[in-house]
C-alpha cells in the first residue's frame, strides 16, 4: 500500500495512476486480511476476511472502470509519454457517443451521429460541460 | 509483535499522508475521485490492524462497511462525473 501510495503522488496522469493504486491497494488489503484471519484462527473470522477480499476484489475493477471511462469522458490530458490512444479514432467527443472497434462506422452511423450533434447541440454542449 | 503492528501503522499512516498530498494537488477531479478511494483502501487496512491489536473481531464488519461505502462513493463520483461535473477545478 505504501507502493501504491508512492505510485499515486509520483505518477504523472489519471491513467497510470489508477494503475498503481488498484493493484497495489488489493494486494495490501488482501494481505492484511490473511494476516488477521491467521492472528484470530476463528471460523467466524474467515467468514469476515474472506468476505472483505472478496468484497474488494469484485469492487476494486469496476471502480477503477467507472472512473477510468469518466475521466476519458470529460476530457483529462494523458500524459505526454503516451504511445497509443486507440479509444481517440472512435470517439466523437462532440456526440458523446463511442463506436465499435469491430465493425466499421459505417455511413449511416455516421451521419446519424452528426445529426445527433445538429439536432441536440445545446444538449450535447451541456453534456460535454462545455 | 508490537514492533510488527507499529511498523504497519507507519507505513500505513505514510501512504496516507501521500495519499492527501495527491488528493490536495490532484489537477482534475478524477484523480482526486482515485486518491478518495486509495484513503478508503488504507482506512480498511488501518482497521483490520487495529483489529490484530485489540484482539477483537466486530472491527471487521466496519472493515466491509467502510470498503462497501468507498465502492458506492467511487461510483456515484463517476456517474457525477460522466453527465453533469465540471471539466476540471
Amino acid at each position: 500500500m505504501l507502493i501504491a501510495s508512492l505510485g499515486i503522488a509520483r505518477l504523472p496522469d489519471l491513467l497510470t495512476r489508477m494503475h498503481a493504486s488498484t493493484k497495489g491497494a488489493s494486494l495490501g488489503v488482501m494481505l492484511l486480511m490473511a494476516a488477521v484471519a491467521l492472528h484470530f484462527l476463528e471460523e467466524v473470522v474467515f467468514a469476515r476476511t474472506i468476505a472483505i477480499t472478496f468484497f474488494v476484489l469484485m469492487t476494486a475493477p469496476v471502480a477503477a472502470h467507472a472512473i477510468g471511462r469518466a475521466g476519458y469522458f470529460v476530457g483529462i490530458e494523458l500524459w505526454k509519454g503516451t504511445l497509443k490512444d486507440e479509444l481517440r479514432p472512435n470517439y466523437n467527443p462532440l456526440s458523446h457517443r463511442l463506436h465499435s472497434g469491430l465493425k466499421k462506422p459505417a455511413k449511416g452511423a455516421d451521419t446519424e451521429a452528426r445529426d445527433d450533434v445538429n439536432s441536440e447541440g445545446g444538449k450535447g454542449d451541456s453534456d460535454t460541460r462545455a | 509483535m508490537q514492533i510488527l503492528i507499529h511498523l504497519s501503522f507507519a507505513i500505513l499512516a505514510i501512504s496516507m499522508v501521500l495519499c492527501f498530498v495527491r488528493l490536495v494537488i490532484g489537477p482534475s477531479l478524477p484523480d482526486r475521485v482515485v486518491a478518495l478511494e486509495l484513503l478508503s483502501m488504507i482506512i480498511v487496512g488501518i482497521i483490520g490492524i487495529h483489529a490484530l491489536q485489540s484482539d477483537e473481531t466486530s472491527f471487521l464488519d466496519v472493515a466491509i462497511v467502510v470498503a462497501l461505502m468507498s465502492f458506492l462513493a467511487t461510483v456515484g463520483f463517476a456517474r457525477f462525473l460522466e453527465r453533469g461535473g465540471r471539466r476540471d477545478d
